[in-house]
Formats: C-alpha cells, sequence, structure tokens
C-alpha cells in the first residue's frame, strides 16, 4: 500500500462529509445545480460505492454472527458485548495505544529538527529535502523489509554496529519485549519525512518581521524558539498530531510485514486484529463490530482535539 | 483510510451473499453436446508439481472426452482466505481441496456436497474415514505426508555420538542432541518449533490426549502435557535455536540443515526432493516418543462444491484424482505428497529411489500416526496454543501458567 499523498490525507480528515449541494440560484438554479451534481458524479459513486455503503454495510454485519459462508445470523449487540469483555481487545488496544504514544513523540520531535535545520540556508537544500521525504512515498512493503533486515537480530546492520560500540543488541522483532519498539521505530523513520514538510510550511510561513522585532528587543534563540516559532508554528502542529493519530490508531501494514503481529501476539494492534479476526478466523460480525469501535475511539479523540486546540493553537 | 477498505471487501462478500442467495449467481455457461466443464482449485500443486498435475488432467481428460478440467492453483499461505472469499461469493470452484484440518469447518457449514456411491475400497480405511463428518461422506482422501527425524550422518560421524534408531526415546535424542550442539561454531544439535503442531504430537508421544473423547473439552493440561511442553519449550536456546537467532523465519530450518550445521531436524517427508543437493550424508528414522511412538501425519482431500451444477462430473474427476493408477504413478515417481490408496504394493515405487536410504521409516511412522486435533475454531485454536507456547518459550511465563492459559482459552473456543 502506497502512503497517501498530502491532499489525500487531508481528505481523509473527513470522509464521512456527503458532498454538499450548491445552493439552487433564483434563476436557472436547478440547471446550475443539475450541472454541478453531473460534475460531482465522477467522485461520488466511488465514494458512495465503496465508502458510504460499505460503511453502512459494515453497521448491519456487526450485528451478526457470519463465517463469509454459512448464512449470516442475528446476535444483536452480542459481538460489542464480547469484545468489550474479550482480554484479547484490552491487549490490542493496549498495543496500539503503546505504538502511538511512541510514534508520535518521536516523529514530531524528529520532523520539527529536520524542519528546523532545512529551513536555514544550506547547501544541498532541496536534495536533502527530497531524500528526507523519499521514505514518505515509498511503499511500506519494501520499508517494513528494509527495516526487518536492518534491525535482523542474527546479522543485522543495527546490531553490527551496536556490537562495534560494546553494546549487545536487543531481539528486535523477534523478541516480545522489543518487537513493538522496532516497528516505532521504522514508522517513524518513515513518517519523518511527512512531518518535516508540513512543519517545514508552517515555519516559512512565519513572518520575518516579527524574528526582526524579537532581534530588536533582544531575544535570543531559545527564547525565540519557544516565544515565536513553535508558537506560531502551532496550526501547523495542530495537523500534524490530528493526522498522525488517525493514521497511527490504524497502524497495519508495517507490523502485518514485520512481526505479523508476534512474537506470540506481542505487537499485535487493532487493524491486524481485525484482519485475523476476518480472513483467518473467520468472524467477520466481530471484526466489524471492533472497526466501529476503533472509529468511535478515533472519532472521540479528534473531537477532543478540535475542542481542545483553542487552548494551545494560534492562528497568525 | 484502511478501516475502510476492510468495509470495502466486507461489503463485496455481503453483496455476493445476497446474490447468490438470490439464485442469481455466475451461471456457468450451459455445456453444449452434454460436456461438462470441471473447475478444480489446489494449493497442492504449487511451486514445483504443477506439470504432474497437468499430466494428470490430461491423462483424465483422455478417458472421459465428455469432462474438461479447469485447474486453478493458488499458493498455500493465500489459499484458504481466496478459498474462503470464493465460497462465500458463490463462485468457487466445482471441485477443491482441503487440508484435513479445514475440512471439519466446511463439512459443518454445509459448502459440501455428500459425495454418491463411492467406492471405499480403494482408499486406505483410516485416510477415507478421515473425510467423514457426521456420518456422511464429504470428501475422498486425495494425498498424505507425515513427520520423521532428518539427521546428519557426517555430524554424528564427527562427534563420535551413535546414529539414532528407531528404538530412541526423548531421553536418548536429548542426550544426543546435547553432545552434538556447539554454539562456538553454531551448529545445533535438535530443530523442533515450538508451535501446536510439535505440541499435539510430543503430548501423544507422552501418552497425553490434547480433546476429550467428543471434543468438547481440552485436557491438554496435565502431567503429561506439562511434561510435554517442558520437552519442547527446554530445547529452546540449549539444543535448538531460538527466535532471535532466526528460527521461526520462512526456510530458517530447511537452510540450517542443508547448510550442515543442524544434526536432527523433525520435518515432513515432502523436505526429501529439496535435499538432493546436500553435500553430506544423511538420512531419516521414526521420531523418538517417550512412553509411546507417535507420528504426526497430514492429509489432503478432495471436495466438491455444494453449489457445483457439475457434481457428477466433479466426483468423477476427484475420484480419478484420487486412486486412479495414472496418479498414484505421477506421485511417486515425482516424490510428491503419497497417494492414498489401500493396496500398498502400489507404493512400492517409492522404496526404490536411492536418497534416503531410510525411506522405509515413512511407512513404519504410519503404523503409529496422530492426526491433528480438529475443531471448528481450528486457526484460533492453532493459533493460542502456539503464542502461549511462544510465551514460555521467551521466559514471559512458566510452562505450567501457559498450558493452563492455553486451555482455558481452547475451551473457549469449544464453547462459542
Amino acid at each position: 500500500m502506497s502512503t497517501p499523498t498530502l491532499t489525500e490525507r487531508r481528505r481523509d480528515r473527513r470522509p464521512h462529509t456527503p458532498p454538499q449541494p450548491i445552493p439552487a440560484q433564483r434563476r436557472g438554479g436547478w440547471k446550475k445545480l443539475g450541472w454541478a451534481l453531473f460534475f460531482l458524479l465522477p467522485s461520488a459513486i466511488p465514494l458512495l460505492v465503496f465508502t458510504l455503503v460499505p460503511m453502512v454495510s459494515s453497521l448491519w454485519v456487526s450485528l451478526h454472527k457470519w463465517n463469509l459462508i454459512s448464512p449470516m445470523q442475528w446476535v444483536g449487540l452480542d459481538n460489542y458485548t464480547n469484545l468489550l469483555t474479550d482480554p484479547m481487545t484490552r491487549r490490542v488496544f493496549l498495543h496500539t495505544l503503546i505504538y502511538v504514544a511512541g510514534y508520535l513523540p518521536l516523529v514530531y520531535a524528529g520532523g520539527l529538527g529536520l524542519a528546523l535545520m532545512l529551513n536555514q540556508r544550506l547547501k544541498g537544500r532541496a536534495f536533502l529535502r527530497a531524500t528526507y521525504f523519499l521514505p514518505v512515498v515509498t511503499s511500506w512493503v519494501v520499508v517494513a523489509l528494509v527495516w526487518k533486515w536492518l534491525l535482523n537480530p542474527a546479522n543485522g546492520l543495527v546490531n553490527e554496529v551496536l556490537g562495534v560500540f560494546g553494546v549487545p543488541g536487543p531481539g528486535w522483532w523477534t523478541d516480545p519485549q522489543w518487537a513493538l519498539p522496532a516497528v516505532i521505530l521504522s514508522s517513524a523513520w518513515k513518517d519523518l519525512g511527512f512531518v518535516m514538510v508540513i512543519l517545514l510550511a508552517g515555519l516559512q510561513a512565519i513572518p520575518s518581521d516579527v524574528y526582526e522585532a524579537a532581534l530588536v528587543d533582544g531575544a535570543n534563540a531559545r527564547q525565540r524558539f519557544w516565544r515565536i516559532t513553535l508558537p506560531l508554528l502551532s496550526p501547523s502542529t495542530f495537523f500534524v498530531v490530528v493526522i498522525s493519530l488517525i493514521n497511527g490508531f490504524q497502524v497495519f501494514d508495517q507490523v502485518y510485514v514485520m512481526t505479523g503481529g508476534g512474537p506470540s501476539g506481542s505487537s499485535q494492534v487493532v487493524v491486524g486484529h481485525i484482519y485475523d479476526l476476518t480472513f483467518r478466523y473467520g468472524r467477520a460480525g466481530e471484526a466489524s463490530a471492533l472497526s466501529w469501535i476503533l472509529f468511535a475511539v478515533i472519532l472521540v479523540i479528534t473531537v477532543v482535539q478540535i475542542r481542545g486546540q483553542r487552548k494551545w493553537v494560534h492562528y497568525a | 483510510m484502511r478501516l475502510l477498505k476492510f468495509a470495502a471487501i466486507g461489503l463485496t462478500a455481503a453483496l455476493a451473499l445476497t446474490a447468490c442467495g438470490q439464485g442469481s449467481a455466475t451461471k456457468e455457461a450451459a455445456a453444449p453436446d452434454g460436456k461438462a466443464t470441471v473447475r478444480y482449485m489446489n494449493f497442492s500443486s504449487n511451486d514445483g508439481h504443477e506439470k504432474d498435475l497437468t499430466a494428470i488432467v490430461n491423462a483424465f481428460q483422455a478417458a472421459n472426452p465428455d469432462i474438461t478440467v479447469q485447474v486453478e492453483t493458488v499458493p498455500y499461505a493465500d489459499y484458504f482466505t481466496k478459498l474462503q472469499t470464493a465460497v462465500a461469493g458463490g463462485t468457487a470452484a466445482d471441485a477443491f481441496e482441503l487440508n484435513y484440518e479445514n475440512f471439519v469447518t466446511y463439512a459443518t457449514n454445509g459448502s459440501l456436497a455428500e459425495l454418491q456411491n463411492v467406492d471405499s475400497s480403494v482408499y486406505k480405511k483410516t485416510l477415507y474415514d478421515a473425510f467423514n463428518s457426521g456420518g456422511k461422506q464429504y470428501g475422498v482422501p486425495e494425498s498424505f505426508s507425515n513427520v520423521v527425524l532428518f539427521y546428519n550422518k557426517t555430524l554424528f560421524k564427527q562427534a563420535g555420538v551413535a546414529e539414532p534408531t528407531a528404538d530412541w526415546t526423548w531421553k536418548e535424542e536429548q542426550a544426543a542432541a546435547a553432545k552434538l550442539t556447539n554454539k562456538a561454531t553454531k551448529t545445533w544439535g535438535d530443530y523442533q518449533p515450538v508451535s501446536y503442531n510439535e505440541f499435539y504430537k510430543v503430548l501423544a508421544q507422552n501418552g497425553g490426549e490434547f480433546l476429550n473423547a467428543d471434543r468438547t473439552e481440552a485436557t491438554f493440561n496435565s502431567p503429561q502435557g506439562v511434561e510435554a511442553a517442558e520437552f519442547l519449550v527446554g530445547k529452546v536456546g540449549r539444543t535448538m535455536p531460538t527466535e532471535a537467532d532466526g528460527a521461526g523465519t520462512p526456510d530458517f530450518d530447511s537452510k540450517l540443515f542443508k547448510s550442515g550445521k543442524l544434526a536432527m531436524w523433525h520435518t515432513g517427508i515432502w523436505m526429501f526432493s529439496a535435499l538432493d543437493d546436500a553435500k553430506f550424508d544423511w538420512d531419516v528414522v521414526v521420531e523418538p516418543g517417550n512412553t509411546k511412538k507417535a507420528s504426526a501425519m497430514f492429509a489432503n482431500g478432495l471436495v466438491v462444491n455444494a453449489a457445483s451444477k457439475n457434481a457428477a462430473a466433479a466426483q468423477k474427476w476427484i475420484t480419478y484424482l484420487s486412486s486412479s493408477d495414472e496418479t498414484t504413478k505421477t506421485r511417486l515417481a515425482s516424490s510428491w505428497e503419497l497417494p492414498p490408496v489401500a493396496d500398498e504394493s502400489k507404493l512400492k515405487a517409492y522404496l526404490d529411489q536411492p536418497k534416503p536410504a531410510n525411506r522405509e521409516a515413512v511407512f513404519t511412522a504410519l503404523e503409529e500416526p496422530i492426526l491433528p486435533p480438529v475443531i471448528e475454531r481450528q486457526q484460533e485454536m492453532q493459533d493460542a496454543v502456539t503464542q502461549e507456547l511462544g510465551s514460555a518459550a521467551a521466559g514471559r511465563k512458566t510452562v505450567a501458567k501457559a498450558l493452563a492459559d492455553a486451555q482455558s482459552k481452547v475451551n473457549g473456543l469449544l464453547k462459542k
């Protein structure tokens, strides 16, 4: 699966907004509306067929017991209550939370560092920007396989280098304690470029006269960073945090390729569990219910963030 | 959004199901002048035996000019996902292959046609009965294979350790494995994955039972079970490589054995042809047991889709594919899996091939076979047992605790 482009990610934020009809004008309104709808068809039809209908039907499936083969059996809310008491659900949500908690600070700090660095007048700046962005447009399967090799405990590059300094490297994806950190590390590495680009755009939108005024007032570099750069960067930060959390809760590809959820289920995440439930265990009803639970969790977190932004996001 | 992709898959399947329910599923073109086309899906010819299957198809078509067989071959890793979706969508082939473990799931969910007037006398009885469910014959055995102990004769000679014999028990195996393990040269004495498939077998070798007689409750958390699991888990890192050494990754064990760094290897007879180019001398022997002998046996079967419009022709094809002399000859000549025929004299050709010298062991092992314990929620059970044993192997749980947890998980799966 290739990483969505920036515009796709933006669209991801509100996939449930139906196309808004253009208000009919007094003169020739209906005709205009007709044309508008006609031009909307190419994007409205796929949205309807591949997004809205499946969403509604998965809600229907989530109320049934269904192994994809035998006819569906109505079970009401049983799938939901079973999932809420199933220790496996708690486990995969815990792993997902650990993933997000490890990934977000890492990718934000790293992305901010890169953005600050590449905002300077460096030699080969364009080349460096392109290089750091390269992993973002690379297929997750490729990245995960490369990292799996880098982190191979027996002959991987990372442990070889650690060995040179006399540090015995951990078992990474073969060790239940280190499997999630290995996934976090490679995910942060891959997404650094995306965060960097957003923050770089944010940095360049900060007017230089603010800095000039601060310089005149005698503010040092640290004060300028904490008092000007970070606050004025907060809209970009907000965007990065919201998107990263939404994507983080849906982490799947890298886990599937690097660890397959193992060893002993120690790195299984929510979406990986949804996949297993449907395609390995033939429990499509519970898988659909778990999808909706995940949706609700992401929705709540996003709403809380949007509410909370007033307190810390400064729009210039 | 990934979540939505899953939903989309769900929808496609749902739509297909409704379509099927209304009887508007893809109709096969009515065959003109009495000719029938049988679609056949399989995994076992993938990766090396496609030619052999084609030879069998050609021979069948020559003998039955009114039937055409259309083969679809899918890699094992994707096979059951694909089959599940195809059956759900009403597009599954007329006849397809199922392994014994998955047979029960399909037989009980009504997607298989009961076979009519099967001549059971041509099949080995135990194998034939394996594809019976609730007194109805839903399939015929197609092939079988088993697990034996492979060993590197050169390593045994170098270490001055006596070669394994059919009388060996766990004790002799472990004593030899300890002597053959040399961590300095990264040479290991033994390899037997800590997994469901190995556990139910060592359990049987120790006189334990995985499930009670009517398969309603798990019974493996017994003194025999704990001892068997401790035997298995105790090998890790001592005489057997750990996950950090790479154990469990694809082809790890075959590469290790082929590189001459593994003295004993518990694996299936399907590896014979892969070891043709080994640069050392090797042989096989029946696996050691503890209180009794038990060798893992795997079987594949052939079934007819309940929704097939060509059930009679499909049954003719699977009968041919499972029991004809042409098939038997092709399987033996290519060291494919063994044909399930009752007449064992037909299997002689298998023993004529030079390597390994002790091919007899394959048949000796069949005298005390253990089939995988099967429940309706098979895949979940296998995953649960493998995961719990894995936790014990990684030192996160005691063996006793892991086994108790695994048992309560399996009991949970039996209840639902």
